[in-house]
């Protein structure tokens, strides 16, 4: 009984640990990225339509991952080169990937699959969480990433080329996104529905915050949230009358209360949120 | 693309480019679009014309262009109190739930009472509404300092949450065979509708006089001013000697108020009960409009109608073509990042290289 529920949880958390860690490297690079909903569903679109075209898991991985890093990509452009407003950008990129992963999708809702067995990417996801964590910790590319974040100009003073470290930082955050959509679509479910994401993006988004920007801690509240989720469903299912949603309201709370405890204090908010979070540059400036 | 064409800034920011930008965004968006079509097999002009002109083309289908953009342009006007002073309010969404909400709750407690007052009560009840689930954030930020972007976010999702839980709970229609909505409210508390057989409802006249309203606040008031300064130039606006809390919280008050407003204009207009998905995502749609529109009242009327027909288009394009109504968001991003990246020329002088 608790190997099942472990279980469950195990299978259902992933695709929040590998959206979060993806955005948590975007944000230590000092960009916010909004599109993360989108870019799942992209992600999870493409694996399954190249799955069903080609019966190759393979095609279907590297078909999602080159469509993470194409979403990501326009976002990276837009708000790097043209210096576009991130949120707006990021929110943009969300409406856009909800509409055209339906577009995409449409022929192919209700086809079946053979699933993958989640296990292999379940365990990728801890690896991927660890090798961040020690990324930031003591690689000098890590330290190079956190520098941009924290200060952009002090970093391009330095050297460092500020608009092709977020590049890429923004690449490896759409190609995580598009894992998990890929997970998602192809172990978790495994079929392919309009909006199947279902708010997932927003909860990796409030994952990251939870996180207060350390990776090892996105493990630690991705299975929170998952717990919290899988236990709700457990206590509908054994009759335990109690509404659901107050259970969902969860994630979103815990973030604001999180906010709430790092901003209010100075030295807090340093030590945890990127200085330069949402803040363009423009090194003529 | 760095080594061929130089950015030089301009002086000061193009007017005309101001302007011309979200046309030349619709005009590529419109481009981008035929040859999405193009390549899912359809007509490009066939198709774009069953999305963009055929939903218009008779009086119902200008009245339903109407009853969509009544709440767009209304949130939009809103949020751009917000924008104007560089707070990033998107949780519109969550305003206008909270607006329904309050406003839809007076609709359903006096459901079986006919008076004149019951439609004032609830339009005040979803005002106060919205803004009271604005002044969330706007609290946590001049209190706590807290990132408002995040903030109202996540409040948007509590709040679908809350009324998710009302519509399957508490306020479930009891002769409403266990669906997920509530009862109908009274005659008493529907919007009139302002031309027989059609859906356009009083909801516009109130968003026509909150726009011109708003017009009024930015163009010949202090506080108008200083909003404008605020977002402009921090620092000038503390060297003035604004108060900085005030604008904050006025700022996420009137666009939590106008999105709750556009709450209950959805309820006790076309809807006339409360169900889970009264808004097709207006309260962030609208930030599009917002940004399209430039912030300005005329802008915002005539981004409103373009993002509107998006939602028309879409819904015919289903009807018609067969294709997904999601196709509607397509345009909705695709303008937006148009949008987004012709700004550049509004600052900037593209020069070629030599």
């Amino acid at each position: 009984m608790i190997f099942g529920i472990v279980n469950i949880i195990l299978i259902g958390t992933t695709p929040l640990v590998f959206a979060a860690i993806g955005e948590l490297v975007v944000e230590k690079s000092g960009v916010l990225n909004l599109g993360l909903e989108g870019m799942m569903l992209v992600g999870a679109v493409s694996a399954f339509v190249t799955l069903v075209l080609t019966d190759s898991y393979l095609a279907a991985l590297i078909v999602s991952l080159i469509s993470g890093l194409v979403m990501s990509g326009l976002f990276a452009f837009l708000v790097l080169y043209l210096m576009a407003n991130q949120v707006a950008t990021g929110l943009a990129l969300t409406i856009f990937g909800i509409g055209i992963s339906s577009m995409i999708g449409k022929k192919y809702v209700g086809t079946p699959i053979d699933g993958l067995s989640p296990y292999f990417l379940i365990i990728i996801s801890f690896l991927v969480v660890i090798f961040i964590g020690y990324f930031f910790k003591k690689t000098k590319l890590g330290l190079i990433v956190k520098a941009v974040g924290e200060s952009h100009h002090s970093a391009h003073s330095l050297g460092f080329n500020v608009i092709k470290i977020r590049f890429i930082s923004i690449l490896f955050g759409g190609a995580m996104s598009a894992l998990a959509g890929f997970y998602f679509s192809i172990c978790y479910a495994p079929m392919w529905q309009e909006g199947m994401i279902a708010g997932r993006g927003w909860i990796a988004l409030a994952l990251v915050v939870f996180a207060t920007w350390k990776p090892e801690r996105i493990l630690l509240g991705a299975y929170i949230f998952g717990g919290v989720a899988i236990m709700q469903m457990n206590l509908q299912a054994f009759g335990v009358k109690f509404p659901g949603q107050f259970f969902n309201m969860m994630p979103y709370l815990v973030t604001i209360l999180v906010l709430v405890i790092i901003s209010g204090n100075k030295l807090r908010i340093k030590l945890s949120a990127p200085a330069c979070l949402t803040l363009p540059f423009n090194k003529n400036q | 693309m760095e080594k061929l064409i130089k950015l030089v800034p301009r002086g000061s920011s193009s007017q005309s480019m101001f302007i011309l930008a979200p046309i030349f965004a619709i005009f590529l968006t419109l481009l981008t679009g035929s040859i999405i079509f193009f390549l899912m097999g359809y007509n490009p002009s066939n198709a774009l014309k069953i999305f963009f002109i055929s939903p218009i083309s008779n009086a119902y289908g200008i009245s339903e262009l109407l009853v969509k953009a009544t709440p767009l342009a209304l949130i939009a006007m809103g949020l751009s109190f917000c924008f104007k002073n560089n707070i990033y309010n998107i949780g519109a969404e969550g305003q206008l739930t909270m607006g329904a909400i309050f406003g839809g709750g007076v609709g359903i407690y006096f459901y079986d009472i006919s008076s004149v007052l019951i439609l004032p009560g609830m339009i005040i009840a979803g005002a106060l509404g919205g803004a009271l689930w604005a002044m969330i954030p706007a609290l946590l930020k001049t209190k706590f300092n807290t990132n408002e972007i995040l903030t109202s976010l996540m409040l948007a999702y509590i709040a679908l949450l809350i009324l998710d839980y009302l519509v399957v709970g508490p306020w479930r229609d009891p002769d409403g065979f266990n669906f997920p909505k509530t009862r109908p409210f009274g005659e008493s508390g529907r919007m009139p509708i302002l031309f027989q057989g059609l859906r356009i409802h009083f909801g516009l006249i109130i968003t026509l006089i909150l726009i011109a309203f708003s017009w009024f606040i930015y163009s010949k008031t202090i506080f108008g001013f200083q909003l404008k300064v605020s977002g402009f130039s921090p620092k000038a606006a503390r060297f003035a000697g604004f108060n900085k809390n005030f604008l904050i919280f006025s700022a996420f008050a009137i666009s939590g108020a106008f999105a709750g407003l556009a709450g209950v204009g959805e309820v006790s207009g076309p809807i006339g009960l409360i169900y889970r998905d009264i808004s097709p995502n207006y309260g962030f749609t609208a930030i599009i409009v917002c940004f399209l529109g430039r912030l300005h009242p005329l802008g915002i009327i005539f981004a409103s109608l373009v993002i509107a027909l998006t939602y028309l288009g879409a819904e015919d394009a289903q009807l018609f073509l067969q294709i997904p109504a999601a196709v509607g968001f397509v345009f909705q991003g695709l303008v937006l990042f148009f949008l987004l990246g012709s700004d550049l020329l509004v600052n900037f002088k593209l020069r070629l290289n030599n």
